[in-house]
């Protein structure tokens, strides 16, 4: 593999490395190892920085090694505009967020734990961008929904945290079920389980008989991740993770990964009625309840989350439009929300943090105490609200001058997006204005300026977004346009920059700001307003999933009781009758029945004697009503099988089958004397008869198909092998031996080391005599209930 | 069970059980017999007396712990198997030796070791069980 | 001669399952037994039947030269008796230990591990 490539590996597995040294690193420095941890991530954004160049100039980058050749499955990377800007705001965030955290969460207990995680998540984040191949794509979906469990969970004393991290698990986990089958059926369709070929491909499968069932298992992965209505309520409730966390997966990671999907198939799938349908429809519906949902809360978290959704749809639903132009917006509305809302959130998470309070009702006048805070929440704010000179401006224009045509679907859209957007400006402004103007409002902490671990995070995410709007040419050129030209599969070259150009999309965004203007000044009577609204409907995705979870538990529950209802009769009867239908079915349905075999005239006297024995020995030992009978008669039976093996040329069997009916007979009195039960019968009648049913349905079949098997020509391979090198290549002239310790020696290793297991295992039963009373499970089970305060 | 003249006989016989055990054994490769019969004839013979005469004194003849012999014996196969390693042939490969002693010639090879191994691992196994739920007989 | 054997076999399995199916140990214990055999003798005569002659090589020979018995099932057989042996000590031991601790042996009664009254999981998070 060529350095390069090694580097290039070196950067995925970096952040992996990091976790694996964070809590020693914690333990050693405390908090201020976020300074050293975050380095990491730094130089993984640095390594993807330096590809930049290449594939501004339109290249690619691709790299690997293959992993299971037997299934053509390598472990391979794939960096075009798309996966590269993601690359980067993945890994620069996540830079920004490790220091966050290391001021967040200063002090706390778990801090190791908090960092091991989030940096495990960023590495899976990160491999989920530039997976090449479908599986290790998905193998990074399914991470990313692990460490988000992980994380959105870090709080678990809280059933609240619980249930959160439960819900994004069970609804992300699902989706990438769903994706996964997606995935099979793609690689089914085009026998192609690369991206880096796939998007190469053009539209060839949008004409597949499978192309809707493709289609819609991957959408399922790509709407579950991204919370797009109605699976959006695993969004709003994962704000009981901390606030970094809340940060990092809900502006530039988690919930981008299904944006991402959507966007990498957009070139393939794209472009069909029905992707020009499902996707606006979704992503309209979900900004607009997103935004309004957005409106109802009085938590600032809360706000930024529910605005994030409308985010989300708004982003789905561009790229379904499939124009350049909505291509182009998606992707530059795409920067604007990963750097505005990682702000936006971590001034949420600084202010909560300093003044002990999130609830916008509670807090305002913060401005004086923290400045730089104000400055950062004030730019995010306007970049979120499309104003200039921030890049959401750009974004915002760019967004109307792709949906504005003069058709009605259009137009809906259109004033979608409008309303969308008016409220997501809202609540940027009620983060970035309530807290911290008029009347100082005395708050549970005495708020002052954060220190710099927490401040720099947003800042440098504001001045990001203003950087990026006024040099927009030259972000054009490396960011957006590569990007742009990976989502819409050809090359596109995006122009728009602060410069306001006199048009439609201008008219749109002053009505948007209208629009918004009166929504801010009448605010308590529209949060009031939804409010009772949803007090009427009552009834949401978030109460059904706990319906859901609930059925699930109560059925399997039922289910349970029917396939393991804890009787051991049953389970045999079943056990039984399968084995019956195995042996009977096949001959009934090929009809194959052995034929019916001769008296055989050959068999002597003494033969048919000893078969009679054995047959005298069975039936006594159904019948017999007392222990020492019961074993007699059992060794009758074992004799008889012992003698019969000695008259068929089988010696060693016979004498081994001596000892051991001897042996069974010895410990079966010793432990029959001690067991004072009666071997009788005890069954009523009907059940007698049932049960012989049953077993005589089975030796029925057992002697068919002996019969069957008997009346085939007899293989001798493998005896013919056995026979010819014993004598001259394993010097023995027993044939039976040398095959079991010569010829299969290391079977009979395996069927001696059982030998001596049952032998310890019998040893220790006896001896392992701690009085064993009942409770004694529940009291040893770590499972079982303990009394806690959730 | 504990009669005077099982408890008089029962030492010899044991110990006629436990030669001709060894000798099922050794005969194994080239007639009826092998590790796997002789060790459940010598349980038998432990079995035996431990019924006549009490499972201490058996306890004391065997000088071992049944399950320490039956371990060895799993070493012993599983050594006897890896016998082929520095000759660098596959595990469990039969290697043969012959030693010229008293101007006798005898095979030496590592599956004897095996069957010996064999052997002991039933004879430990089986007589632990046995003697184990004598003692439970008593107690 | 196969066809009497698959008559034996046959009761073999059908007079192990009938004890198997019943619900006491020790029947259970008997039925565990049996099945040993019954699977031993279908082996056994699956490589089909030859009277008296082992399968052993004579001195100065190097192959067997008269029709003998199919060594193969036999030393499948061989090991396959010994730890059924083995398995039935252990049943045996289980349900003896079993029998001690619950005081029956009766497998309806048995129910530690699956209580019939068993309480619905918890629905919390």
């Amino acid at each position: 593999m060529p350095a390069e490539q090694v580097m290039t590996l070196a950067a995925i597995v970096l952040p992996f490395l990091a976790a694996l040294i964070a809590p020693w690193l914690t333990r050693r420095l405390g908090h201020h190892a976020a300074w050293v941890l975050a380095l990491l991530p730094l130089l993984v954004f640095i390594r993807f920085a330096s590809y930049v160049p290449k594939v501004a100039a339109g290249g690619v980058v691709t790299g690997g090694f293959i992993w299971v050749p037997s299934f053509n499955l390598s472990f391979s990377w794939f960096l075009d505009g798309l996966s590269l800007t993601f690359a980067l705001l993945i890994s620069g965030i996540g830079t920004l967020i490790v220091l966050y955290s290391g001021g967040y969460l200063k002090g706390h207990p778990q801090l190791g734990r908090f960092f091991v995680f989030i940096l495990l998540f960023m590495g899976a984040m990160l491999g989920l961008v530039i997976s090449d191949s479908f599986l290790m794509l998905f193998v990074y979906w399914e991470l990313t929904s692990l460490t988000s469990f992980l994380l959105i969970g870090f709080d678990h004393t809280r059933a609240a945290s619980r249930r959160a991290a439960l819900q994004a698990l069970v609804v992300t986990g699902l989706g990438g079920l769903s994706l996964l089958a997606g995935l099979l059926v793609t690689w089914n369709i085009t026998g192609i389980t690369q991206f880096s070929l796939l998007v190469r491909l053009g539209g060839d499968i949008t004409a597949s008989p499978f192309y809707l069932l493709a289609l819609v298992l991957l959408l399922g992965g790509a709407f579950t991740k991204s919370a797009q209505f109605p699976f959006y309520f695993w969004l709003p409730n994962a704000m009981e993770a901390p606030t970094p966390v809340s940060a990092y997966l809900h502006s530039a990671t988690m919930v981008k990964a299904g944006v991402y999907l959507v966007m990498r198939l957009n070139p393939t799938f794209g472009g069909t009625p029905a992707w020009e349908t499902i996707l606006p429809l979704f992503g309209g519906t979900t900004l607009l309840v997103g935004a309004l949902l957005a409106i109802r809360q009085t938590d600032l978290k809360l706000m930024l989350a529910y605005t994030t959704v409308a985010s989300l749809g708004l982003m789905v639903m561009l790229t379904g439009f499939g124009s350049d132009y909505a291509v182009a917006a998606a992707v530059l509305y795409l920067v604007a929300h990963s750097l505005f809302k990682g702000a936006l959130f971590m001034v949420a998470g600084l202010i909560d943090h300093e003044s002990g309070t999130r609830d916008v009702r509670q807090l305002g006048g913060l401005r004086k105490a923290m400045p730089i805070t104000f400055v950062a929440a004030l730019a995010a704010a306007f970049s979120m609200g499309g104003l200039p000179p921030f890049f959401g401006f750009l974004a915002k224009e760019e967004i109307y001058a792709a949906l504005y045509a003069a058709d009605y679907w259009s137009l809906a859209f259109v004033a979608v997006a409008v309303i969308g957007n008016a409220l997501m400006f809202v609540i940027g402004f009620v983060v970035a204005f309530k807290p911290f103007l008029g009347e100082k409002v005395k708050t549970p902490k005495d708020a002052h300026e954060g220190p710099a671990l927490l401040w720099l995070g947003p800042f440098l995410l504001a001045l990001a977004g203003l950087l990026a709007a006024v040099f927009s040419p030259l972000f054009h050129a490396i960011i957006s346009s590569p990007m742009a030209s990976a989502v819409a599969g050809h090359s596109e070259e995006i122009t728009i920059s602060l410069l306001p150009h006199l048009g439609m999309p201008l008219y749109l965004s002053l009505a948007t700001v209208v629009l918004a203007t009166a929504i801010y000044l009448a605010l308590t009577p529209a949060r009031n307003a939804i409010a009772a609204t949803l007090t009427a409907l009552g009834w949401g995705p978030d109460r059904g999933f706990d319906q859901f979870i609930a059925a699930s538990v109560r059925a399997s529950r039922m289910l349970t009781a029917i396939l393991q209802p804890g009787r051991l009769d049953i389970y045999m009867t079943v056990t039984f009758l399968a084995v019956a239908a195995a042996l009977l079915a096949p001959m009934a349905i090929y009809g194959e029945w052995p034929s019916l075999p001769a008296w055989p005239e050959d068999a002597e006297i003494h033969e048919l004697a000893i078969i009679l024995i054995a047959f005298i020995g069975l039936a006594a030992v159904i019948w017999a009503r007392d222990r020492l009978t019961a074993i007699v008669t059992l060794g009758v039976q074992g004799f008889a099988v012992a003698l019969i093996f000695m008259l068929f040329g089988a010696p060693d069997l016979s004498f081994t089958q001596f000892m051991v009916e001897t042996l069974s007979v010895v410990i079966l009195a010793l432990v029959m004397t001690r067991l004072r039960l009666s071997p009788a019968d005890h069954r009523p009648t009907k059940q007698k008869i049932f049960d012989a049913s049953v077993a005589s349905l089975c030796g029925v079949g057992f002697m068919l198909y002996l019969l069957a098997v008997t009346e085939q020509p007899f293989n001798s391979y493998l005896t013919d092998f056995f026979v010819a090198y014993s004598k001259v290549v394993a010097h023995g002239a027993n044939i039976v031996n040398v095959v079991i310790v010569d010829f299969r020696g290391t079977d009979t290793l395996g069927e001696i080391a059982v030998v001596m297991v049952a032998g310890l295992a019998i040893l220790s039963l006896i001896r392992v005599r701690a009085g064993w009373r009942p409770g004694m499970l529940a009291e040893n089970d770590p499972d079982a209930p303990r009394g806690e305060g959730t | 069970m504990r009669t005077v003249i099982f408890r008089t006989v029962a030492p010899y016989l044991t110990s006629l059980m436990v030669l001709f055990s060894i000798f099922v054994l050794l005969r194994g490769h080239n007639e009826p017999g092998g590790g796997f019969i002789g060790g459940l004839i010598a349980a038998s013979a432990f079995a035996i007396y431990g019924i006549a005469c009490g499972v201490a004194p058996v306890r004391r003849a065997l000088y071992f712990h049944p399950m320490a012999l039956s371990a060895f014996g799993l070493l012993m196969s599983t050594l006897a198997g890896m016998i082929s390693l520095p000759l660098s042939v596959p595990f469990m490969t039969g290697n043969w030796m012959k030693l010229h002693l008293f101007g006798n010639e005898i095979d030496l090879s590592s599956v004897l070791l095996f069957d010996i191994g064999v052997y002991f691992v039933v004879l430990g196994a089986i007589t632990s069980i046995a003697l184990a739920l004598e003692e439970r007989d008593r107690g | 001669m196969e066809a009497l054997f698959s008559l034996l076999v046959g009761a073999l399995f059908a007079v192990s399952i009938y004890l198997f199916l019943s619900k006491h140990i020790i029947r259970m214990l008997l039925g565990a037994a049996i099945l040993g055999n019954a699977v031993n003798l279908l082996i056994f005569t699956a490589g089909r039947l030859t009277r008296e002659v082992p399968p052993i090589i004579a001195t100065d020979e190097t192959t067997l030269t008269t029709a003998a018995a199919n060594p193969l099932p036999q030393a499948l057989i061989l090991t396959a008796i010994v730890i059924s042996f083995s398995f039935f000590a252990f049943l045996l031991v289980l349900g003896y230990r079993a029998f001690q601790e619950l005081d029956t042996d009766d497998t309806d009664e048995m129910r530690v591990a699956e209580p019939a009254d068993e309480d619905a999981p918890p629905l919390g998070y």
